[in-house]
């Protein structure tokens, strides 16, 4: 295991951590959202150096981020909000949104266009990735239920 | 007919359903204060009422103003909402006491009384602690999206200080986004003088890790959620806000840069 990786891992649990203390989440919750919002970073990563892109990884990184969030949420009996804003963190796409405005900011519309359709679209994959995972818990109760219903 | 201290059991009902509403409509101020997104206020307060024996009470809700109706012949009740705020210690404080209700370990009366100290309820973390986790998540992001490890300390301090400021005038000042902005022209001129300093050259490496205690991703996430849910009311609403937030840093951090860069 490269030493780099290792550095990201661990500054994506300190930054979650670190988000979720600014907007004064209880601190029975703090561990495990860190620990969502790193393994939804792990899926990102994971995704993005097999398939490469930057849309599809933050697809499946919001996907884990609803599943994860909606699991420790039953388990700690506290609202899902709680771990899926600070988990959310590693993925917002602030990096091109710096570049739409540093390219506004020197007159180059061009370069600055290609950033805004980047955010665009990275913030329509997180919102997709949400959308999926709550169909998917939704789908997973339908069919859960469907089931009950027939066995008894 | 009645004596004096007797209430008719029409004034007793009226009284009651009266407590409902007033309980329904304080929790989900307050969750709507501190940025619970809407299905989830709507799904409080029908709870709330369907424990309180009233299953047909009719809701309301925006993200300026809730109302509540019984359906019987009690006045509807309107309450505003005009400050926001993120907290989530106070959505975790009112999802409790519902549950508590819920389970019948509480009555209604207690209820609301303890609703009403939730508002007071102080952050967990001392104002050091939040300072030393708007710097280290400065400098964490900014090492994980840049991999810039030469600039990871001053980028601390540039986060520092501008969430400092940021927090600063949210006490003082009543204009929302001016705060967003000013820290933002703060973070990127402090960034460029540290440049000059010679603390380091990637100002872009800086400036991105130091506004990322300002980035509104709350009020992004809640946007995305409420217009999922088919709120079509609360969900462009949200979505004006965060990106009259996103653009607030966003004009700052172009000033900064056309200014001194």
């Amino acid at each position: 295991m490269d030493i780099e990786f290792l550095v990201k891992v661990i500054g994506v649990y300190v930054a979650t951590l670190c988000f979720a203390i600014l907007i004064n989440v209880p601190p029975r919750a703090l561990n495990l959202g860190g620990l969502v919002g790193v393994a939804s970073y792990l899926v990102y990563l994971t995704y993005n150096s097999i398939f490469g892109g930057y849309v599809g990884g933050n697809v499946f990184g919001a996907f884990t981020i609803g599943i994860l969030g909606m699991l420790a949420a039953r388990y700690k009996k506290m609202p899902i909000i709680v771990f899926n804003i600070p988990a959310l963190v590693p993925l917002v796409p602030g990096g091109q949104a710096y570049e739409v405005m540093k390219y506004i900011a020197t007159g180059n519309t061009h370069l600055a266009f290609v950033y805004l359709m980047q955010v665009a679209m990275i913030a329509g994959a997180l919102a997709i990735g949400f959308l999926l995972a709550e169909l998917a818990i939704q789908l997973f109760f339908h069919v859960t239920h469907l089931f009950k219903s027939f066995v008894s | 007919m009645f004596g004096k201290n007797q209430l008719d059991p029409d004034s007793r009902f009226r009284n009651y359903s009266d407590l409902v509403i007033k309980t329904c409509m304080l929790a989900g101020k307050i969750m709507i204060e501190n940025g619970s997104e809407m299905t989830r206020v709507n799904d409080t307060i029908k709870r709330i009422a369907r424990n309180a024996g009233m299953p047909n009470l009719k809701t309301y809700i925006t993200i300026t103003g809730i109302m509540i109706s019984v359906n019987d012949n009690s006045e509807t009740q309107i309450t505003e909402i005009d400050k926001r705020a993120f907290d989530l210690r106070k959505i975790t404080a009112v999802n409790d006491l519902s549950r508590r209700f819920a389970e019948h370990k509480t009555t209604l009366e207690q209820f609301y009384q303890e609703l009403q100290h939730v508002s007071d309820l102080d952050t967990y973390f001392p104002y050091w602690m939040k300072i030393l986790s708007a710097a280290i998540l400065s400098g964490s992001i900014e090492v994980v999206f840049r991999g810039d490890y030469s600039v990871f300390f001053i980028t601390c301090v540039i986060g520092m200080l501008g969430w400092i400021i940021f927090d600063y005038l949210n006490r003082i000042v009543k204009v929302e986004f001016i705060n967003e902005f000013t820290a933002a022209i703060s973070i990127g001129m402090l960034a460029m003088l540290a440049r000059k300093l010679g603390l380091g050259s990637g100002v872009d490496n800086m400036i991105i890790g130091g506004v990322m205690p300002l980035v509104p991703g709350v009020q992004i996430t809640n946007a995305v959620r409420d217009l999922m849910s088919g709120n079509l009311v609360s969900g462009p609403a949200r979505a004006m806000e965060a990106i009259m937030g996103a653009c607030a840093l966003g004009f700052g951090v172009a000033l900064a840069l056309k200014w001194f860069g």
